[in-house]
C-alpha cells in the first residue's frame, strides 16, 4: 500500500543519510509556521546568518567547519521531541529549543542522553541550580529574574514603594506563562502590591474578556508572559482599552517589533525587559551585512536584521559558538563531543572584552558561568518601544535581581525535584 | 488465486465464527505479530519508539476506545482529550503516592478511573442525542482540563504545572523515566495494545457489542426489543473510557514522561482521536488501528520525504504536509465514506474472486 512504500523511501532516506564527517553540528529546532511564527521566523534567521558567517568569515570554530541542521517545530512538544530524537543522533552538540514546553519534555531526555541543553532566558528555572541539572543551563537570566525586575523596574517608577498597588500578570496559559507566578507572589508579599492572575489559552487569538476584565479592575500596571500571535492581539487589546501603555511591561519574549507593529501609533511607550541591546549599531552587523546577507546566503530575506528576535537569535548562536570554542580550548581538540561542549558550557566566561572582540562591544552584560550557577548574572534591562521611529530602545541599564528572593525559590524548586526523580547533586569543587 | 480458499470447510460453529476465517488471514495476522515481537525489538532505536511506534499504540488504543463509543454505541463524543488526561493525571497521582506499585496495575487503575468519570459524564446521553451530546462532552473535555490545572493537588503543587513521571521499572527493567530502553517501552505498549484489541473484539462480537449496535441503529426499537438503553449507554462510556483512560496513562507515563496538561489534552486532541475513527472507519477495530497510522504516522513519513529525502526548506515541507495531509483526507472520504477500513474489506472481497469479478 501507498503508506508502506512511502514508509520504506523515508526509512531508506532515513538510513542513507549519512553526515559528513568532522562538522560541528548546531541543531535548530525553529518554529517557521503556526501561531508562534512572527516570533520564531526572526530568531530562526537571526541563529542561522551567525553560523553562516563563522563558516563564511572564519571558515568555521577552529577550523572545523558548523553544520546546522533545522527542524520545524511549529512550537509543539510532540514535534520538538521528535526533532530531537531525529537529530540527537548527528552529533548534535547543544539543543535551545526555544520553548519551554520542549524544555521540560528534553530536560530528563537530554541528561539521560548526555547532550546539553541551552534554554537561554526561559524555562526550566530551576535548572540555573548546575548541581542539580548538570546538562541544562539557562543564562543569563531566567523568568525569576526577569519577574523580580520588572518589579524593580515599577518600584522606581513609584519612588520605592508600591504597596496596596495592583499588578495583574496576563500569561500564557501553558508551563512557560506560569513560571514567573511563584516568584510574583513572594514579590506581592514582600512589597505589598496585590497580585491578579489572568491566563490566556494557545495560542492567544481571543482576549476581549481577558482585557475587559483589565478594564474593569484598573490594574496599576500589566505583565506579561506572552509569546507569538498572543502578543500581538494582547497590545492592540491594551490600546483598544486605553490602557497607559508605559505600564504595561512585557517579558523579554514579549517585546519585538512584530508584537507591538499591529496597534501602530497607539503602542508607544510599551515596555519589555531585555537581555541586550537591539538594532544593528554594532560592528558585528557589519559583518552580517558583507558575509551573508549581501552574498546572498542570509537565512530568510534580510528584512529582520536588527530585531530584537533576530538579535536574540544572533546571540544565542554566538553563546553557543563561544562554548564550543571554550570547549576546544579545554580539551585540546577540534572536533569535540557533547559531554566536550557541556564542559565549554560549564566554564563559559564572555566578558565585555571579548565581547568587543566578537563585534558586540557593551551588547550584553558579561557571563560567567560556573558548575553550581547554571543560571548566568541574572541581569536584564528594560526596553521601550517609539512608535514614532518605530524602534526599540533600552530605557534602563542592566541590572541585577532581587537574588534573596530568586536564590531561595531556586534552592526550593531543585531540590523538591532532585527528591521527586531520585536525583543526588553533584559536588561542585 | 491469491486468497487459496479450496478446501477450507469449517465443521465446528466455533470455527465458523472465528475472527480470521481464512487460513491465509490468520497466518497473515500471526506472522506480523511475531514479527512486531521477536524481530523489531531488536531493530528499533530512540527514534523509531518515540516518533513511529509509541505514538501509534497510544493513538490506537485511544481510537479504539472512541471508535466503541462512536462507532459502536453511536454516542459522538468529544471529549477525549480530557479523559486521556483523567488517566494521566491518575496515573501520575498513583505512581506518586504508591511508589512499590507497577506499572501494569497503575495503568488499570487509571483505566478504571477514567471509567467511572466518563460513565458520570454519560449520564446526559440518556436524555439527549447526536450533535447535543457532543456539546455535552465537549463540556466534559474544558471541564476536565480546567479542574486539572485549578486545583494543584492533581499536579502536586508543583510551580509549572507540569506532571512529570517518576522511574519505574519491572522484572528489572526501566519501564518510565528517562533511562529506558526502547525495545521495553515498545514492547509494554505493544501489549496493552494487543491485548485490549482482543477483548475489544469479542466484546464487539459479543452480547454486549450487539446491544451497543443496536442502540446505534435505532435506539427506540432497541428498547422496545429489550435492550436497556441506560446499561448499554454506560457500559459503552465505561469501556469506552476505560481504553482512553489507559492510552492517556501510556501517553503520559511511557511515552512523554512529562505532560503538560492544557497543551498535551486540548482539544485538539479530541478532534484528532475522532477524525482517527472516521477515516478508518466507523464501527471497526482494524479501522481505529489504521485510522490512528494515518493521522498520527503520515505526517512524520512526510517530513522525513520532504526534508530528509528531498531536501525542502522545513517551513514548506510543514506547509506541504498539511496540505497534503488534508487533501488525502478528502481524496480518502470520497472514495469510500465508511472509511478506510470498508475500502479494505472492499479490497479483500475482491481479492478473494481475483481474477474473476464475481
Amino acid at each position: 500500500m501507498k503508506l508502506t512504500k512511502l514508509a520504506i523511501a523515508a526509512a531508506t532516506a532515513l538510513a542513507v543519510a549519512t553526515p559528513a564527517a568532522a562538522d560541528l553540528v548546531f541543531p535548530l529546532l525553529s518554529y517557521r509556521t503556526g501561531a508562534y511564527a512572527p516570533n520564531g521566523i526572526p530568531y530562526a534567521d537571526g541563529f542561522t546568518d551567525y553560523l553562516t558567517l563563522l563558516n563564511e568569515r572564519d571558515g568555521g570554530i577552529g577550523g572545523v567547519p558548523i553544520k546546522m541542521i533545522e527542524c520545524e517545530t511549529a512550537y509543539n512538544t510532540d514535534k520538538g521531541v521528535e526533532c530531537y530524537e531525529a537529530t540527537k543522533g548527528d552529533g548534535s552538540l547543544v539543543y535551545q529549543p526555544l520553548s519551554t514546553g520542549v524544555t521540560y519534555q528534553l530536560i530528563p531526555k537530554a541528561t539521560a542522553d548526555g547532550i546539553p541543553i541551552h534554554s537561554m532566558g526561559y524555562g526550566r528555572t530551576s535548572a540555573a541550580n548546575g548541581k542539580v541539572f548538570p546538562w541544562i543551563f539557562n543564562f543569563p537570566a531566567t523568568y525569576w529574574d526577569g519577574a523580580s525586575i520588572i518589579v524593580k523596574h515599577i518600584l522606581d517608577q513609584e519612588g520605592g514603594d508600591i504597596s496596596g498597588k495592583k499588578i495583574a500578570l496576563v500569561y500564557h496559559n501553558s508551563a512557560y506563562g506560569k513560571e514567573p507566578i511563584r516568584t510574583l507572589e513572594v514579590l506581592s508579599k514582600k512589597h505589598g502590591f496585590e497580585l491578579m492572575l489572568l491566563p490566556v489559552d494557545h495560542p492567544g487569538q481571543e482576549q476581549k474578556a481577558t482585557w475587559l476584565q483589565v478594564r474593569k479592575e484598573k490594574p496599576d500596571y500589566v505583565l506579561m508572559w506572552g509569546w507569538g500571535v498572543m502578543n500581538q492581539v494582547a497590545i492592540t487589546e491594551a490600546a483598544s482599552i486605553r490602557f497607559p501603555m508605559d505600564h504595561f511591561i512585557g517579558i523579554w519574549w514579549s517585546g519585538s517589533e512584530a508584537d507591538v507593529g499591529p496597534a501602530g501609533e497607539a503602542a508607544h511607550g510599551y515596555k519589555s525587559a531585555a537581555l541586550h541591546h537591539p538594532g544593528t549599531d554594532f560592528p558585528l552587523f557589519a559583518d552580517i551585512s558583507r558575509y551573508v546577507v549581501d552574498a546572498g546566503k542570509a537565512a530568510g530575506d534580510g528584512s529582520h536584521v536588527g530585531e530584537v528576535l533576530y538579535n536574540r537569535g544572533v546571540y544565542t548562536a554566538m553563546i553557543a559558538t563561544e562554548a564550543a570554542r571554550n570547549a576546544q580550548a579545554i580539551h585540546g581538540v577540534k572536533d569535540i563531543t557533547p559531554s566536550m561542549m557541556r564542559d565549554g558550557f560549564d566554564t563559559l566566561k564572555i566578558d565585555g572584552a571579548r565581547l568587543a572582540e566578537l563585534g558586540l562591544p557593551g551588547f550584553a552584560p558579561e557571563i560567567n558561568v560556573s558548575c553550581a550557577d547554571h543560571g548566568g548574572p541574572g541581569i536584564a534591562a528594560i526596553a521601550q518601544w517609539d512608535a514614532k521611529a518605530k524602534t526599540w530602545a533600552l530605557i534602563t541599564d542592566f541590572v541585577a535581581s532581587d537574588r534573596e528572593v530568586v536564590d531561595a525559590l531556586i534552592a526550593e524548586d531543585s531540590s523538591a525535584y532532585a527528591e521527586e526523580n531520585n536525583i543526588t547533586p553533584r559536588d561542585c569543587n | 488465486m491469491l486468497y487459496r480458499e479450496a478446501g477450507e470447510f469449517k465443521t465446528s460453529y466455533q470455527a465458523d465464527l472465528a475472527t480470521f476465517p481464512i487460513r491465509i488471514e490468520l497466518w497473515g495476522f500471526w506472522s506480523v505479530m511475531a514479527v512486531a515481537v521477536l524481530v523489531v525489538p531488536f531493530f528499533v532505536n530512540d527514534y523509531w519508539e518515540q516518533a513511529i511506534f509509541l505514538p501509534f499504540f497510544v493513538y490506537g488504543l485511544a481510537a479504539l476506545g472512541l471508535n466503541i463509543l462512536t462507532g459502536y454505541c453511536g454516542q459522538l463524543s468529544l471529549g477525549t482529550g480530557g479523559f486521556m488526561a483523567v488517566g494521566a493525571y491518575a496515573t501520575y497521582k498513583l505512581m506518586t503516592s504508591f511508589p512499590g506499585l507497577d506499572m501494569i496495575s497503575i495503568t488499570l487503575l487509571s483505566g478504571l478511573i477514567t471509567a467511572g468519570v466518563g460513565v458520570f459524564f454519560g449520564l446526559p446521553s440518556l436524555r439527549i442525542k447526536g450533535f447535543y451530546l457532543a456539546v455535552a462532552t465537549l463540556a466534559a473535555q474544558f471541564f476536565l482540563i480546567w479542574m486539572f490545572n485549578k486545583w494543584g493537588w492533581f499536579y502536586n503543587y508543583s510551580a509549572s504545572g507540569q506532571i512529570s513521571a517518576p522511574e519505574r521499572t519491572m522484572f528489572g527493567l526501566a519501564i518510565t523515566g528517562p533511562y529506558t530502553h526502547p525495545a521495553v517501552t515498545y514492547l509494554f505498549c505493544f501489549g496493552f495494545l494487543f491485548v485490549f484489541a482482543w477483548v475489544a473484539r469479542n466484546l464487539v462480537r459479543g452480547r454486549v457489542g450487539r446491544s451497543w449496535m443496536a442502540i446505534r441503529d435505532m435506539d427506540i426499537a432497541a428498547e422496545i426489543i429489550g435492550v436497556n438503553p441506560l446499561m448499554s449507554k454506560l457500559s459503552a462510556f465505561a469501556v469506552s473510557s476505560f481504553y482512553i483512560g489507559m492510552s492517556g496513562a501510556l501517553y503520559f507515563a511511557v511515552w512523554k514522561g512529562a505532560a503538560e496538561g492544557t497543551e498535551a489534552f486540548s482539544i485538539t486532541v479530541s478532534f484528532n482521536v475522532l477524525f482517527m475513527i472516521i477515516i478508518g472507519g466507523l464501527g471497526s477495530i482494524f479501522g481505529s488501528l489504521i485510522g490512528a497510522a494515518f493521522i498520527v504516522l503520515l505526517p512524520v513519513v512526510f517530513k522525513n520525504v520532504f526534508v530528509g529525502a528531498l531536501g525542502w526548506p522545513t517551513d514548506i515541507a510543514t506547509h506541504a504536509q498539511i496540505i497534503l495531509l488534508g487533501g488525502l483526507i478528502i481524496g480518502f472520504l470520497i472514495a469510500e465514506p465508511h472509511g478506510i477500513a470498508a475500502l479494505w474489506r472492499t479490497a479483500k472481497e475482491k481479492l478473494r474472486l481475483w481474477p474473476f469479478p464475481h
